[in-house]
Parts: structure tokens; sequence; C-alpha cells
């Protein structure tokens, strides 16, 4: 086990591993830090700003984003001093701009005392949080899709906004986006995501439709398994013995 | 080629290139720099070529094609040796003219001679030029005596002796302390100290250890990193190679953007002919000690230049920034020990070791020591790359080398330190220049960019214009960044077109502030600087355009109108001649009118207008 470090947060002493991140230390001492881009299956990204907190250590102060920075012995941990929320005020006045009206950010954004953004809405709906990018890279291992352009032009996209050829059709940039932009659906066996059909696999034992082909390929390929063990369904498979 | 196989070799090669070379023979040394060469200086250098051909010269004449002198608002630049004659603003069919007469006879052609724009002198050498004679070119001051696609022209000035005498006579602990005590300070913007970042590259625990050049520079106006890496790229890898040894580096990249044609091709040669000699590669000069260099050509985004994101781009992901709370001396490329400089400084290193830290921390300030290069452009009079002890007054280098501001105007402000730096006004010309009193007045030195404003620029306009670029430039990933800039320049846009409010300037403070705290990489944490400096030296213009719906310096095209002053026309018609929408009109010998409906207020009129009779309100 690692070597334990003693440390506050606004006030509190607390223990945690070296190693540690703040924002995983604050949430095992049931301190609360908001965040949009943290996800605990991804590596940490650092991008949307909201986990920002004051540390000082040996006398020097400075602002660093929670969920990358470690603990370490002796820290002095501030999750709300005034700098802390300007910078999170601002960006949830940024980020309402993006998108106005997502249940998520207008608690976070209430939190703050925010009801709506003091900037001209242009809405886009996507945070740029980079979820789905990442998930789909880090977890998936497909890169199907990818970040576009830059600055304020950057969005998610497909390559060359085409039909996406390495995607699997597994949903999980679906499943993953804190504010549901990634449309997903599914009709009499076919599975439209990224503007692109997908046919989906019957269960063997059940007929029903269970889950993409292209999904299935997949996981025979990377999973050490019989061959025909995603010829079934979950259900089915569970309830084979 | 031999390769070389002890510093003994290295001397020895020196040494008989020097006495192969006759000082009084007769050399043609053309300036081949960017800009010169936009010019369509190569076509001088053609004509000279084939006119030596023609008299049958080539063994009694040479021709010497030599990287930027700096002095490029008056290119194309030739100096004639051995007398070292300075002609300036040469025609690309002044070759044969020059040859018969200068370099055969010794005669001086009159019209391509310096004139001293103030006291009319003709100044004949380049070394008594003002805007050269004010300067200590230490490093940009060889570009002019060596061809940078010659290895033996830099051998034949000294080239690699610095490294020779570090591989034969120092340990690279001792390397490292000597950069340390000439307390050389990165150049690339930051100034951090040199010495302890190689310090801790050597200390840090991993292998292999790389050692960067970043050549990434990309600051509008600013080329003193090209003009080097172009006119001088062995004093810039001798100086990678001597702190690779002190590092202990066997793998160095230089990342320099592909928009720099020249710098890839002439550091390219650079690498090649070096490992020819055995200067690079296994077993330096006959030493235990290998290093090799790659280059990695960028594609040419801002962001590139900061660490993080320059590793990114090496190691083939999109260059964007990675938030890391541990240094790149520690985990930098491929998460490896890694020592990144930019162009000058390791340019600066070679210099250091060969005359010693001693002699080094005796040039510039307390805690700034040696030169700096700038690159002085905007409303100057002498555009170019100008190269001073740090400490040296800002009023030194525009008035002083910079010949002042044209057409006798106000000098109003000068940015310093690219596009995230700051402008720094009237007041505090002179201020010594260095990277402790930039930061001072809310600038910085950056990579030494210094743009001249006069009273004709519009200080919102500047920050809109440099707050704009970093809107295009941010990589776009964190929020503060990519969304508070952009905010930032909606609010400028709606200034500069009368629209603004007096909460404007509060709410750009306030946003400037934020993204200053909450971005992730210095591009962010700097992008507001240009909106805080003017805010907080040029209130009053801001306050101008927005209560009084006006644009004191006559630049934001909503706010002002061109119209004729008619004591002073003349009826020259002028205006009239130049107006591209034939909104300037008139008879003859009669006063002028512009139509306001259909003028574009390009300031055509204005610039053609000999009798000050344009005026913008």
């Amino acid at each position: 086990m690692a070597d334990m470090v003693t440390f506050t947060i606004d006030g509190r002493s607390v223990e945690a591993p070296a190693g540690t991140t703040i924002l995983e230390a604050a949430k095992s001492a049931n301190i609360l830090i908001p965040n949009l881009c943290h996800n605990e299956e991804l590596a940490p990204y650092g991008a949307c700003r909201m986990c920002m907190v004051e540390t000082t250590h040996k006398k020097r102060t400075k602002l660093v984003v929670s969920c990358i920075a470690e603990v370490s012995e002796g820290l002095e941990v501030k999750t709300n001093t005034e700098r802390v929320r300007n910078v999170r005020t601002l960006v949830m006045h940024l980020l309402l701009a993006r998108n106005p009206n997502h249940p998520i950010l207008r608690k976070m954004a209430a939190e703050l005392g925010i009801e709506k953004s003091r900037f001209a809405v242009d809405f886009k709906g996507c945070i740029m949080c980079g979820q789905c990018v990442r998930v789909c890279r880090e977890v998936v291992g497909v890169s199907a899709i990818g970040f576009e352009s830059r600055g304020p032009a950057r969005k998610i996209a497909t390559p060359f906004n085409e039909s996406p050829a390495a995607c699997i059709a597994c949903g999980s940039c679906h499943y993953v986006c804190p504010v549901g932009v990634i449309p997903m659906e599914e009709h009499d066996g076919v599975r439209t995501i990224w503007k692109t059909d997908f046919p989906m696999a019957k269960c063997s034992k059940c007929g029903t439709y269970f889950a993409p082909v292209k999904q299935l390929e997949y996981f025979r390929k990377i999973a050490n398994l019989p061959a025909d063990h995603f010829d079934t369904c979950i259900d089915c498979r569970s309830t084979k013995k | 080629m031999k390769k070389l196989k002890s510093a003994k070799d290295l001397a020895s090669l020196q040494d008989a290139l020097r006495k192969g070379r006759d000082p009084k023979k007769p050399c043609i040394v053309i300036c081949a720099g960017t800009g010169c060469l936009a010019y369509g200086t190569q076509k001088l250098i053609d004509n000279f070529r084939s006119e030596i051909a023609k008299q049958k010269l080539e063994g009694t004449v040479d021709v010497r094609t030599s990287g930027c002198h700096g002095f490029c608002e008056r290119g194309p630049l030739v100096v004639i040796h051995p007398k070292g004659i300075f002609y300036q603003r040469v025609k690309l069919d002044d070759a044969a003219e020059i040859i018969a007469k200068t370099v055969l006879k010794d005669e001086v052609i009159d019209r391509l001679v310096y004139r001293d724009p103030v006291t009319k002198e003709k100044i004949l050498h380049e070394h008594d030029v003002p805007f050269y004679k004010k300067q200590t070119r230490l490093i940009f001051g060889m570009n002019g005596q060596i061809d940078p696609t010659s290895i033996d022209d830099y051998l034949a000035i000294g080239g690699y002796s610095a490294l020779a005498k570090a591989l034969a006579g120092m340990k690279p602990e001792g390397v490292v302390e000597e950069i340390i005590k000439a307390n050389l300070r990165g150049r690339g913007g930051g100034g951090f100290p040199t010495g302890w970042k190689w310090d801790s590259t050597r200390k840090a625990k991993g292998e292999p250890k790389y050692v960067i050049c970043n050549a990434d520079e990309g600051d509008p106006g600013a080329y003193m990193d090209r003009s080097l890496l172009e006119g001088n790229p062995h004093a810039v890898l001798e100086g990678m190679i001597i702190g690779a040894y002190a590092i202990g580096s066997s793998k160095g990249y230089i990342y320099v953007r592909n928009e720099y044609p020249l710098a890839v091709s002439n550091i390219t040669r650079a690498i090649d002919t070096a490992r020819e000699y055995g200067l690079l590669g296994d077993g330096i000069l006959g030493t235990g000690f290998s290093f090799d260099v790659a280059i990695n050509r960028g594609g040419g985004a801002f962001v590139c230049g900061e660490s993080s994101a320059l590793f990114a781009s090496i190691e083939g992901r999109a260059g964007e920034p990675r938030q890391k709370y541990v240094h790149a001396t520690d985990r930098g490329l491929y998460d490896k020990p890694t020592c990144l400089n930019n162009v000058e400084t390791w340019a600066n290193v070679p210099l250091i070791v060969d005359k010693g830290a001693d002699w080094y921390a005796k040039i510039g300030t307390e805690n700034s020591k040696g030169t700096k290069i700038f690159s002085l452009v905007g409303k100057i009079n002498n555009t170019g790359l100008v190269e001073v002890p740090m400490g040296i007054t800002l009023r030194e280098i525009v008035f002083g080398i910079g010949g002042g501001i044209p057409k006798g105007r106000k000098f109003k402000a000068i940015q310093t330190g690219g596009p995230s730096g700051g402008c720094i006004p009237e007041q505090f010309l002179d201020m010594p220049v260095d990277f402790d009193e930039l930061a001072k007045v809310g600038s910085m030195m950056g990579s030494g960019g210094m743009i001249v404003m006069d009273d004709r620029s519009c200080m919102v306009d500047v920050a809109k214009y440099f707050l704009k670029f970093l809107e295009e430039e941010s990589c776009g990933k964190c929020t503060p960044c990519r969304e508070g800039v952009k905010q930032m320049r909606i609010i400028l846009d709606r200034i500069t077109e009368g629209k603004g409010e007096e909460s404007d300037i509060e709410a750009l403070e306030w946003i400037g502030a934020g993204v200053v705290d909450g971005s992730l990489c210095a591009l962010g944490g700097s992008a507001p600087n240009p909106v805080l400096t003017t805010i907080r030296y040029f209130r009053d213009e801001y306050l101008a355009h927005i209560r009084d719906k006006k644009c004191p310096a006559g630049v934001c095209k909503a706010l002002v109108a061109y119209s004729v002053v008619k004591d002073n026309c003349t009826g020259c018609t002028a205006c009239a001649r130049v107006c591209p929408t034939k909104a300037a009109t008139g008879e003859k010998k009669k006063v002028h009118t512009i139509d306001q409906e259909t003028c574009i207020k390009c300031g055509a009129c204005y610039d053609a207008c000999k009798f000050d009779a344009i005026q913008v309100k």
C-alpha cells in the first residue's frame, strides 16, 4: 500500500494514499468539488476547469485543477476561495452560453448563484468535456470520433464528417455524454448513431436484437473467449448454466 | 569529408580553413535572409554569379550568400569586402555596376550608400551605420560572416571550438555550473534560468533524456529565431550538443515550423554536415559521447510552442497542452526527462562556454545577462532584427537604433512579448529592458517581438487584433481560453463599432482575470494581457470609444469620417486619383470633397495628401 499523507481540505484534516488526486481524496472525505469533464474510467483531462481549487504548500499558493493535482503531506486545500469561485463562475457563464438549459448545468449554476449566462447564448449543446472522444479512445479503443478544428470552432466530429469507419456503434459516447447531445436510436434491428445505420445482431437463443454486429465482431477479436460467446445476449448467456 | 577524431583534429582543420582564405581577396556578401529574399534577392545573387562568370573572375572574386544581417528595412543588402563597403536598397540589376566599379576599381557607388536620415552624412561601412553601431551583435553578428549552408565557414570563424573545449576539458557538471554562473535565462519567453533547467534534467531519474530546440516561433511580426536558424544553424546545433553533453542526453529534436522552409533546409544541411565531420553521432570528436538530432516539422499551430503541446506534437498526437504538475525536466517528451530551450538560448551556449561565464555575466543587468535579439517592427523607421545588451532602454531601441517613428509622427506605445505581451506607453520609454522590468509594467520579454505604435494606432483595435489572433490559435481544450477569449473579443468588437457600454471595461477585466487564473496553459494564461495592459494605460481611449463614440486615432471605421480641410486643400487631385470608390472628387486647383455615403474609410486619400488637407475624425 502506498504511503499515507495527511493534508487539509477546507480546514479539515484528511488522510489519503500519496498519489491520490485532490478530487478523489475530497470525494472520499465527502467533500464535493464540482466537475464536468472528470470521469473515473478515463485519464484525467483538466479541461472544464470547474474543479479548480486553491492549494498552499510551503507558503506558495496557487490554483490547480483538483482532478490532476495530487495530494501531498502538509498540503492545504481550499475549495471555495474567492479566486476559485471567480473561475467557476466565469466557466459556468461561458458554458451556459453554449447550453443554457441542461438540468445538470443549471443545478451547478444555481449553486454558484447563477440563473442565466451573462453572455449572449450561442447554442451548441456540447460543452466540450471531451468524454465521448476519450471513452472511444481510452476504453473502447477504436478512436472513431475526435476533435475537429481549434479555438471556439472546436467540435466533436467523425473523420472528414463522414460515416465513422472505425465506429462499432457501441454507444459509449452517447452514454457518457453529461449533457445528452449525442443522439442514438434503435428501430427494427438497426442502431443509428453518428448519422450512420448499424445492423444489430439477433441472439441465437432468444432471437432479440441485442448488440450491433460490428461491436460483436470487435469483441470477438479483442476478447480471449470462445468464438460463440458473443452469439447470445447477456441474459441468455447468464442463464446458460 | 574526414571524420574529426579529436579536439586537435578540429583545431588543425580550423587552422587550415583560415589559412586557405585570403582576407584581402574581394568577397561580395549578399544578405539572403528571408527579408532580403522577399525583395527578390535570389535574382540579384544569380546576376552577381553570372556576371562573375562572364568576366572570368571566378578565381579572384568570391560571392557569399549569408543569413539575415538584420537591417531588413534597407534590403537588399550587399557588403563588399575586404573594405566592408555597405550597399543598401540594391536593385536587382546593379550587380554588373558593383563588380565593375566597387570590386574591380574600388569606386564607391553613391546612390547605394546609406545616408544618415538626420545628418544626411554618407556612411560607407556597415559597422558605422547607427542601426548597427548601437547594437551588441554577439550572436547575430556572425550571420554576416558565414554562408549558413557551409560548415567550413562556421569552422573558419572558430565554430565548434566551444564543443571541443567542453568535451576535452570540462566535466558535464562543470558545463552546467558554467551556464548557471553565466545566469543565462531562457529566451523563449519565460526567462527561466537555463542552467537550473539543465541541472534538473541532468539529475532527473529516467532514460533516455531528451534535449529539444523550440523553433516554433509564431508571434505576429517576430522572426528572430527563424533568422538565427536560417543564418547560423551551426551555432544552435553546437549549443544543443554541448547541452546534451552536460545533461547526459543522447537524443535531441529540433521542433521547427514547416512554414520556415529556409530554416528547415539550412538546419537539415547543418545536421548532415556536422555528422559527416563527426561532430554529431557516435563518439563525437573521438570521445565516448554520442548524440544525434532529428528534425520535427510543426504544422504551424501557435500553441505548439507551449512545452506540453510541443511534446504531444512530436509524439504524433494533436498539438494540445496537457496539464501536469511535474516539470518537463522530470517527465517531458515520452514522459522522460526533457530539457526544452529556445533557438536563441541554444545559440548563446557556445559563446558562454568559449568565453567563460565571467565574461558573459558582465553583459546585461543584475538578473538578466547577455544580449537579446528583438524583432523591431511596426511604426518604426528601421524595421529589422536588433541585438542589444539587456538593460538598454526602450528609448535607445526605438529612437537610437530604430531611428524613431516614420513621418515624424508621435510614439504612442510599444508592444513587447508577442501577442500575449503588453503595450507599454511612452512614460516607460526610459525603462531598462530586461525580464523583470518588463514584467513590472505588465508586459513580458516573450521571445522578443517589439511592435511600435504611433498616434495613428488605436489601442482598442490593437488589443482586438491580438485577441483575435489568440482566439484563433487557442487549441480549444479548456473552457476559459476557448470561450473566455472569444467573449472578450466580442466585447471589443462592440466597443470598436461604437456599441460599447461603460460596464464593458469592468466586464473585460473580470473575464480577463478569470481567463488568466483558470486557463490550462500559458497561451490562455497570458491571452488577456494585451487587453488588460491597454485598459491600464489607455483607459481614456476605451472611454472615448464607449462614451463619445469616437476613435481618437482614427482607426475604427464605424467611428470615423474622412473629410477635407478646406484651407489646406490645393486641389492637387491626389486624393481623387487614389480613391477606390470615387468618393473623393473635385476639380483641379479647387477644394475637393469626400462623399460620406460612398466613402469606405480606407484611408488612401489621407496617405496620398501632401498638404494635411484630409482629416479623420
